[in-house]
């Protein structure tokens, strides 16, 4: 008879947590899934909030010399906008598909270190906690000696210089109140979630991998993850430093980005570029391996270029750290410098246009079923070709200098970011829904939800190169009437509301599928994974037995052969075996021993931001708070196993 | 498709734990050279007020680094303890390993005082700044060692003792102290000596 | 409120027009329409990578759409061939970008450094940014002034830059991209424009809250009104002597003793040493624009603008001076009379 070894009781601190069901399992849990679901949930939920401000701003843009918006607010609005997007909806939700996916299809039954990623997972929604109560607490106003017409209000006191916090601007003379501390800290929070995920996936990749899973068997998806994971390991700790400077510039009276000490302010474009163009590609690269998993289903086809498409996304890893500066053409740099950075920007294009046209590659003489994740693979395909296009013209240095800081430069990272990335995520949201919640999603919401999306995301950002080129400026509350700028910020007002809709769509079928939706079969596409091998919706356990892989797209071939023409043939094995899966997916025969739930992670996550709000209102005793939530955190978490060993120990 | 072996699996050989050490060491190394590489590329420039060496003291320095040196090597001793599995030693080595970081950070506490008192402060200028973030930093990662060393110090303290596996290890305590000398020697390198 | 916000987008009942007239150059800003040598190499250069772009974009939908019309599941669709790569095709489609972007790489390079060369026998001018205005230095000439860049037309001048607190970044589409202006450091900018005209000017960093009211005129001159304008911008103001009873007479009062003179010089009617932080007002009526460019040189914005500055630029440094209606426009008569 199998049992599913119960979680120890007893603990030094606290009683372990023991429950399945309810609020609390989930607060304790250190099962990926949950913690992916969560982390799925979360960042939806900044999505939307991200998004209204979206609609705002572009409320205030639909006429020139509108007054819907303060400038403050204005200003707040769009840096929270760029932040929440950034750092609170894409980079999360790409941490909930590794969360949930990674495990499954090397054929693990957790990561590495699952209660590091339940850290990763509290510390993330404690930074954007953080990171928002500046609505409640922070404050904003006119640079020193400045005035203002009128009060800064609720909406103007969120942080105010940008996503990019360009310095001395972002600096506390000419940014002074606290909704700057509250981007820094909360960013340098969510920093430090981001950086324990990336230890916890390359450690699992690495380590986790089942029998036979050998790196050139496994998934583009998790191939991309451990791409990912190195770019945030590698680039994280420059931005912490450099958001350390800046918070010791703005609460200690430093001098890293201040001229008048010797402090120099394109220190921090270097540094923050250095993070923020891997960062691109941390936003980018998941969704590369979403669609890599998704055309070949659909096309019933093998990925087309498996190797090529692997090292291309870690060439666009690697010479991701070796472009930061095109984002700076315009600063001061030397020519020699534009020159370099320009051409390492064209280099950067040559592993880009492999991937696509491997994916052409995979799509054609396929047998293509266009149901919604291959719409958004193929509009992913479509959308993210012109981000790359417009992209290859930001290399040309002289033509950037014209491009750079105008609409064109927001036309050409929404191309990628929102027609890449979230298109991908998309994807990837229908095509795993049947394996995460058992059920089906509803096709034709599905399909309306596509179109609605490509036509509002084309309306939207496609006008943007032209007002960009005509002349409107980023980052401006109003431009002038003379400007002739109107009538397409109209249009672009106008597509935003029609990609509001889209998601309206989005979220109904969502909630009526997960509800009332068919029963999903465990392999409903016919697909090519080891994740399709187990049940929907995934058990606690993942895999009844370990898997062991003979070879790339295993599920794929277990189930086909090929005929003399090298067309798939269904093996006549295939039905059983799929009996067989099923049987032994529902009913493990062997022991299985899970992580045991904990509340540590979330105590340990709770003492950041006291540290956080101890520096902003300089206030030791939020410090000594903050220092011992993290104390009994860690040290209830480096005795929490050794109290099991010693327990069964004493049983014995 | 079949299913023969069980978890966990570890294709490279290396405990999983260790692998994830490594993995942090390594970003570690990044933190660091982020901070020396900003401190580097304004040592050269021109700005206003004192210098470091306008108030430093070598030798105290020195004397304050060969100690933190000197922790390095009980440290080792106490891993040898612990692989033979002497307990009392252990401890006696955990102890003072951490006894000498405590040392080192009193020393750079009390080398930070005299610099404030001779008007070379954190916002005196950008040379201050980058001296003061940059040690201090590294000043975090010794307490968070003394710190982990105690912890490790009272865990043996109990019934069973420490093992070289499972729990808080004393190897990756080890690992990681090894980690902060070594960070050490290059900024009193780059930063007194150079 | 908000409703009545969004619905009334006056601009949409002349949407047709403007549909038609998007294709005009009429944009101010535009940077498709270059008027000089610089912003044209620059312009040429995007057109080239632009087709280049158009062609691959076309290949690659095309590709992709018709892959789709042909390969879309149907019921007779047989089983597809089990194709895991072709390494001919995958070097075919590493080297062809490759060629691709050698052919842009050698123009750019080219001109970044054509870009970069200071011009021979330039005239040059200092820019300093201020948020959120910028100010004009010609170290030949001693002149200082704001807002509008006065240069000769058809002869290359080198913009020496440099900021006073924050990032800002000098844009005039129609003669060159933008460079930086960096607090401590110096930074270049070569404008050229072919006849006499005006042309727009945008800070296009961000510099804070009136960022998007950080604009400029350039206006380019032939060399003998450019001669005239140096020669009047090099005179004093002539002062009102205390007994003159005009209404300008009494702006000049206004302006000495409202505390104007805080931050603004008049030249040769307050004996300052030194810059100020404001705009210099000497020739204050000669430019078209005023308040970092944001509003139009008149007395109906005058009065606005003196009756609360910050409402107009928020964040602004200059006070809202609380001055009554008649000083308001004794100070605008006074204004009007720097010329």
């Amino acid at each position: 008879m199998t049992k599913i070894i119960e979680p120890k009781k007893q603990s030094n601190i606290f009683r372990r947590p023991s429950s399945e069901t309810g609020i609390w399992s989930w607060i304790t849990t250190v099962d990926h899934k949950r913690i992916g679901i969560m982390y799925g949930y979360a960042a939806f939920f900044f999505l939307l909030i991200g998004g209204l401000e979206a609609l705002v701003l572009r409320i205030q843009l639909s006429q020139p010399d509108n007054n819907f918006l303060t400038a403050a607010e204005y200003n707040a609005m769009f840096t929270m906008h760029g932040t929440t997007m950034i750092f609170l909806a894409i980079m999360p939700i790409s941490a909930a598909f590794f969360n949930y996916l990674l495990p499954l299809q090397i054929g693990a039954r957790d990561v590495a270190f699952p209660r590091l990623n339940a850290l990763s997972f509290w510390i993330f929604i404690f930074g954007g906690a953080f990171l928002y109560s500046t609505f409640i607490f922070g404050t904003a106003g006119a640079p020193e000696g400045g005035y203002l017409a009128e009060e800064v209000g609720w909406l103007g006191s969120a942080p105010n210089g940008g996503w990019f916090g360009y310095q001395p601007n972002a600096g506390m003379k000419y940014s002074p109140g606290t909704a700057m501390d509250f981007w820094a800290i909360g960013l340098q929070i969510l920093g430090i979630a981001s950086l324990i995920s990336a230890f916890n996936f390359i450690t699992t990749i690495i380590n986790m991998r089942t029998e036979g899973m050998r790196f050139m068997r496994m998934p583009v998806f998790t191939w991309m993850t451990f791409a990912v994971s190195f770019l945030l390991a590698f680039s994280l700790p420059i931005i912490a430093i450099a958001l350390f400077y800046v918070t010791f510039d703005r609460k200690f009276g430093t001098t890293f980005f201040l001229t008048e000490g010797g402090g120099d302010p394109v220190l921090w474009q270097h540094l923050f570029w250095l993070f923020g163009h891997p960062e691109v590609y941390i936003l980018i690269l998941p969704a590369f391996g979403i669609v890599s998993e998704v055309l070949p289903t659909f096309s019933r086809k093998p990925l087309f270029g498996y190797a090529a498409i692997v090292f291309a996304g870690f060439g666009i890893a690697f010479i991701g750290f070796g472009v930061w500066a095109h984002h700076m053409f315009a600063s001061a740099i030397s020519p020699v410098a534009q020159a370099g950075f320009g051409l390492s920007t064209m280099v950067i294009a040559v592993p880009t246009g492999v991937k696509i046209f491997n994916w052409l590659g995979t799509i054609w003489g396929g047998k293509l079923k266009l149901n919604t994740p291959m719409l958004f693979s193929l509009g992913f395909i479509g959308m993210f070709v012109i981000g790359g296009l417009s992209g290859v013209t930001h290399s040309v240095v002289p033509a950037d200098t014209q491009q750079t800081d105008t609409y064109y430069v927001v036309a050409h990272f929404h191309y990628v970011l929102f027609g890449g990335a979230l298109f991908g995520i998309f994807s990837g949201l229908y095509y795993w829904f049947p394996k995460v919640w058992g059920k089906m999603y509803n096709e034709t919401l599905g399909k309306i939800h596509f179109w609605t999306m490509l036509i509002g995301f084309n309306l939207t950002f496609g006008p943007m190169h032209w007002l960009g080129l005509q002349g409107q400026v980023r980052r401006t509350w109003v431009y002038a009437e003379e400007t002739n700028l109107a009538f397409w910020n109209v249009v672009v007002t106008v597509g935003a509301f029609i990609i509001a809709l889209s998601i309206i769509v989005f979220m109904i079928n969502w909630i009526f599928s997960k509800r009332n939706g068919e029963k999903a079969p465990f392999d409903p596409w016919d697909a090519r994974t080891i994740e399709w091998t187990i049940p929907s919706p995934t058990p606690v356990w993942n895999f009844s037995k370990a898997p062991v892989v003979k070879s790339l797209d295993d599920f794929w071939h277990a189930k086909y052969g090929e005929d003399d023409e090298g067309r798939s043939v269904r093996r006549d094995s295939a039905d059983q075996l799929l009996q067989e899966l099923e049987e032994e997916g529902l009913n493990p025969s062997e022991d299985i021993e899970l992580p045991n739930p904990s509340y540590y992670p979330i105590i340990l996550a709770s003492g950041l931001p006291f540290l956080g709000y101890a520096v902003i209102y300089y206030s030791v005793p939020l410090a000594i708070v903050g220092t011992l939530l993290l104390l009994i955190g860690g040290f209830g978490w480096g005795t929490e196993p050794l109290e099991e060993a010693i327990e069964e120990l004493e049983h014995e | 498709m079949s299913s023969s072996h069980t978890y966990p699996h570890e294709p490279t050989g290396v405990e999983t734990r260790k692998l994830g050490m490594w993995v942090f060491l390594s970003t570690e190394i990044l933190f660091f050279g982020t901070l020396i590489t900003t401190f580097m590329i304004f040592k050269g420039r021109d700005f206003p007020g004192m210098k470091l060496t306008d108030v430093y003291d070598i030798p105290f320095t020195s004397i304050s680094s060969f100690i933190l040196l000197m922790s390095s090597l009980t440290m080792v001793l106490a891993h040898n303890a612990l692989e033979a599995n002497d307990q009392e030693k252990t401890r006696v080595w955990l102890l003072a390993t951490a006894m000498l970081g405590a040392v080192f950070l009193a020393g750079q506490i009390y080398e930070f005082t005299e610099f404030y008192h001779k008007g070379f402060e954190l916002g005196t200028n950008i040379f201050s700044s980058t001296f003061y973030v940059l040690t201090g930093f590294h000043g975090l990662h010794v307490f968070i060692g003394v710190v982990l060393l105690l912890a490790l110090w009272s865990i043996g303290q109990r019934q069973k003792g420490l093992t070289l596996e499972g729990g808080m290890n004393l190897e990756f305590v080890a690992l990681y102290w090894h980690f902060v000398d070594i960070v050490w020697i290059v900024l009193f390198t780059v930063v007194y000596l150079i | 409120m908000f409703v009545k916000k969004i619905l009334n987008i006056k601009n949409l009942k002349f949407a047709p027009f403007i549909l038609l007239s998007a294709c005009i150059e009429n944009a101010p800003l535009d940077s498709l329409s270059p008027e000089g040598p610089y912003a044209r190499s620059i312009d040429e250069l995007f057109w080239i990578t632009f087709w280049i772009a158009v062609g691959v974009f076309v290949i690659v939908q095309g590709a992709l759409l018709l892959s789709v019309f042909v390969y879309k599941e149907k019921p007779e669709s047989p089983e597809p061939k089990q194709i895991h790569g072709n390494t001919k095709l995958e070097i075919v489609w590493t080297v062809i970008p490759v060629l691709i972007l050698a052919a842009i790489a050698v123009p750019t390079v080219q001109t970044i450094f054509d870009l970069a060369r200071e011009p021979e026998d330039a005239l040059k001018i200092e820019v300093i940014g201020h948020q959120w205005w910028f100010e004009y230095k010609y170290p030949d000439y001693g002149i200082t002034t704001a807002n509008v860049l006065v240069i000769p037309a058809d002869k290359p001048v080198r913009l020496e830059m440099w900021s006073n607190d924050v990032l800002h970044n000098y844009w005039v589409p129609k003669l060159n991209g933008k460079r930086y202006l960096v607090p401590g450091q110096t930074t270049y900018l070569n404008l050229h424009a072919d006849s006499p005209n005006e042309f727009w000017a945008q800070c296009g960093e961000f510099c804070g809250l009136s960022h998007s009211k950080m604009r400029g005129r350039v206006l380019s001159l032939s060399q003998e009104d450019f001669e005239n304008w140096v020669a009047n911008e090099q005179k004093n103001a002539i002062a009102f002597s205390n007994e003159d009873i005009s209404l300008a007479a009494e702006g000049q009062q206004v302006y000495l003793n409202a505390g104007c003179t805080q931050c603004h010089v008049v030249n040769g009617v307050w004996d300052v040493q030194g810059d100020r932080i404001a705009p210099n007002l000497t020739h204050f009526a000669v430019r078209n624009v005023f308040a970092g460019a944001a509003l139009k040189n008149n007395r109906e914005n005058l009065t606005r603008w003196l009756a609360n500055p910050a409402e107009i630029k928020p964040g602004t440094f200059m006070p809202n001076l609380e001055l009554t209606e008649s000083e308001i426009n004794a100070l605008i008569a006074y204004l009007e009379t720097l010329k």
